[in-house]
């Protein structure tokens, strides 16, 4: 049809404004996807996180403390879990397996962990895999120590070799330097908080605080490593639990025997429950970011607005023509619109396979620094709706000039009046 | 149509156009007519009214009061959308310069018009089809053969106003109105572009009306009407802004 073609060849003659106008809704969508795209990409890795565990369980406190502290090792426990209550808990005929998890000694500001080699077998990460070394394997003697994987590359260790831990969370905490402990296994990496954890066993926690007291060392006092090796030491206590049940069926009642566990005040959190309470606190900061993208869509839209209207002076002859040659009113404004449809469309089509292409090559270093994993798949329905909603805007954009135009075809006529 | 092909190609009785603007005057035709296959010469000074009365014939602009009919059609029993398809299929309308979208081939700008007049469009194709009806009148206007396929912008104002002249013609529309379609040629051009257009007006047999202020051309018309004679304005009584 020649009025679409000849509707293109005008803008290919200002097809520098064209490009530009072009650009910034691309990039307003590439912004706008983009937010969404790392929006649901932090989701799914925090909920990857947790995606194995049915009930963690701790000393009475806010789930999403507890969520915080145990799985994601942000901030500390208030109160910790005797050893008594744990396994009188871990004995219930629910429980299909548990892994234990002793907060509160630090590497260079890396956070010991005291474990069992449940930890390994059992805690799941994105869509159900297990952990994997990447050389080495679990603790096996007291004085192993299982890296993981950022621990090892930002610090430089590889296996065997020999690293002091430190008491509490600080890197210049007091050493237990007496101590040392041998690198037995580096796992691979996960976009986990276990890539930034150490993992030694209960024993080990134990055996490391033998000779200390409230916080500091029991002066005099030397337990050698062999001595320490052949003493017993049980664990008195731990900071939470991480718990798998044989049915989910099985999580509420579960959880309620937790909750009113009498030998202590215990609480058990769903993690994803407790998760979504977690989304709602940071959702203002989200929507913020959200609504900043808007704007730039709309800032984007109105120059759209203001690229077609600032063209209509220099296209008034243009019209005037089209005008006496018959064309109505309706198909100037038609012929307007479209033209912002398509620009829209233009926008949106490369500002997606820009932001695919960023993502492409930006995954892997996202992934590294901020272990968020944003999984490279056709867009969302979210997505599409974004979209939508940006053809619609530009749409609505390219109504004014086309309101303008039809107005001024009709005073003008077909003789342009300047 | 039929009914109708005996009607006077333009007749306007009493009729009234007042502008909407700042100073409200009042266009006024007491009779005017054209006869059908007439060449036709209005004459007067820029200013006078000229683009109003051909807005009012070829049904942009609508009269206030009185009746325009053109090939025996009242055009204000017509709708907006009306008006602008009886336009496309029964005028082809030449200005006095910029008559093309410069960025069009000059293809597309003669065919431009078929786009809105099915009518015309099924006459042309009826005549040889579009392409070559576009090239047989842009050759017969004097124009290279291999011109279709240039940009408009790339033409001379004399290519330009021929190019013009091929749109206002194909499909043979009844009526051509041309507005001083030569005062940007120099005078052999003009001479060249009157008789080509002439020559082709004639084979459609469709009625030319042409707006000049050039007295010199009269000799080529059948008839010369000055606008003073059909038409006044006057200034509209109680309001002098």
């Amino acid at each position: 049809m020649i009025i679409a073609r000849l509707a293109l060849q005008s803008l290919r003659n200002r097809w520098i404004t064209v490009l530009l106008t072009i650009l910034a809704i691309s990039v307003s969508v590439m912004l706008l996807l983009g937010v969404e795209k790392v929006r649901s990409g932090a989701r799914d890795s925090f909920a990857g996180t947790v995606s194995g565990a049915d009930v963690i369980i701790g000393a009475r406190s806010g789930g999403m403390q507890l969520l915080l502290y145990s799985v994601f090792r942000i901030g500390n426990a208030t109160n910790n879990v005797t050893w008594r209550s744990y396994e009188d808990i871990v004995s219930r005929k629910e429980v299909a397996w548990a892994i234990p998890l002793s907060l509160g000694d630090s590497h260079r500001g890396y956070r010991v962990i005291g474990t069992t080699t449940d930890y390994f077998e059992h805690l799941k990460y994105r869509r159900g895999q297990t952990l994997k070394f990447e050389a080495g394997g679990p603790f096996d003697d007291l004085f192993d120590v299982v890296l993981g994987s950022e621990v090892a590359s930002r610090l430089g260790y590889s296996l065997g070799d020999q690293i002091t831990l430190a008491h509490g969370a600080g890197s210049i905490g007091s050493q237990h330097d007496d101590l040392p402990f041998r690198v037995s296994g580096i796992l691979v990496r996960t976009g986990t908080p276990a890539d930034k954890s150490l993992h030694v066993s209960l024993k080990a926690i134990e055996a490391i605080h033998v000779d200390w007291r409230s916080g500091s060392r029991i002066p005099g006092q030397v337990t050698s490593a062999d001595r320490l090796r052949q003493m017993s030491l049980p664990p008195s206590a731990i900071t939470a639990a991480i718990i798998g049940l044989k049915s989910r069926l099985q999580v509420i009642s579960f959880q309620r025997a937790v909750n009113e566990y009498r030998a202590e005040p215990l609480s058990a959190v769903l993690p994803g429950l407790a998760l979504q309470e977690m989304w709602a606190l940071v959702g203002t900061a989200e929507t913020a970011l959200l609504g900043v993208s808007v704007m730039v869509v709309v800032t984007s839209m109105l120059g759209l607005s203001a690229m077609i209207l600032s063209t209509l002076n220099e296209r008034r002859r243009e019209i005037a023509i089209l005008r006496s040659l018959g064309a109505r009113p309706r198909t100037i404004a038609a012929l307007l619109v479209g033209e912002a449809t398509l620009l829209t469309l233009a926008g949106i089509a490369i500002g997606t396979a820009a932001l695919y292409a960023v993502l492409m090559v930006a995954r892997p270093l996202i992934d590294r620094q901020f272990g968020i994993d944003i999984v490279i798949q056709l867009p969302s329905t979210t997505d599409a709706m974004l979209l939508l909603a940006i053809l619609v805007g530009g749409i609505l954009a390219g109504l004014l000039p086309a309101y303008n135009a039809y107005r001024t075809s009709l005073a003008d006529g077909m003789m342009v009046r300047t | 149509m039929e009914a109708h092909a005996l009607a006077d190609a333009v007749n306007l009785r009493g009729v009234e156009y007042r502008w909407n603007t700042r100073n409200s005057f009042t266009l006024s035709i007491g009779a005017f007519q054209v006869p059908r296959g007439e060449r036709l010469l209005l004459l007067g000074p820029s200013g006078s009214g000229k683009s109003t009365l051909l807005s009012l014939l070829t049904g942009i602009a609508s009269a206030q009061a009185g009746s325009v009919e053109i090939l025996g059609q009242p055009l204000n029993e017509l709708h907006g959308s009306g008006r602008d398809q009886f336009r496309a299929e029964h005028f082809g309308i030449i200005f006095q310069m910029f008559n093309l979208l410069p960025y069009g081939s000059v293809i597309d700008n003669v065919l431009l018009p078929l786009n809105f007049a099915p009518a015309r469009r099924a006459r042309t194709v009826a005549a040889g089809g579009l392409e070559s009806e576009a090239r047989r009148l842009l050759t017969s206007l004097g124009l290279p053969g291999d011109i279709g396929r240039q940009k408009a912008a790339t033409l001379s104002v004399g290519q330009q106003q021929r190019v013009a002249a091929a749109r206002a013609l194909i499909g043979s529309p009844e009526i051509i109105v041309a507005d001083e379609p030569t005062s940007a040629l120099d005078e052999n051009r003009q001479q060249d572009f009157l008789d080509l257009l002439f020559d082709q007006v004639d084979a459609s047999g469709a009625t030319l009306i042409m707006v000049s202020h050039d007295r010199r051309l009269a000799q080529h018309f059948t008839r010369v009407v000055e606008f003073a004679d059909i038409l006044t304005v006057s200034k509209t009584e109680g309001s002098n802004r």
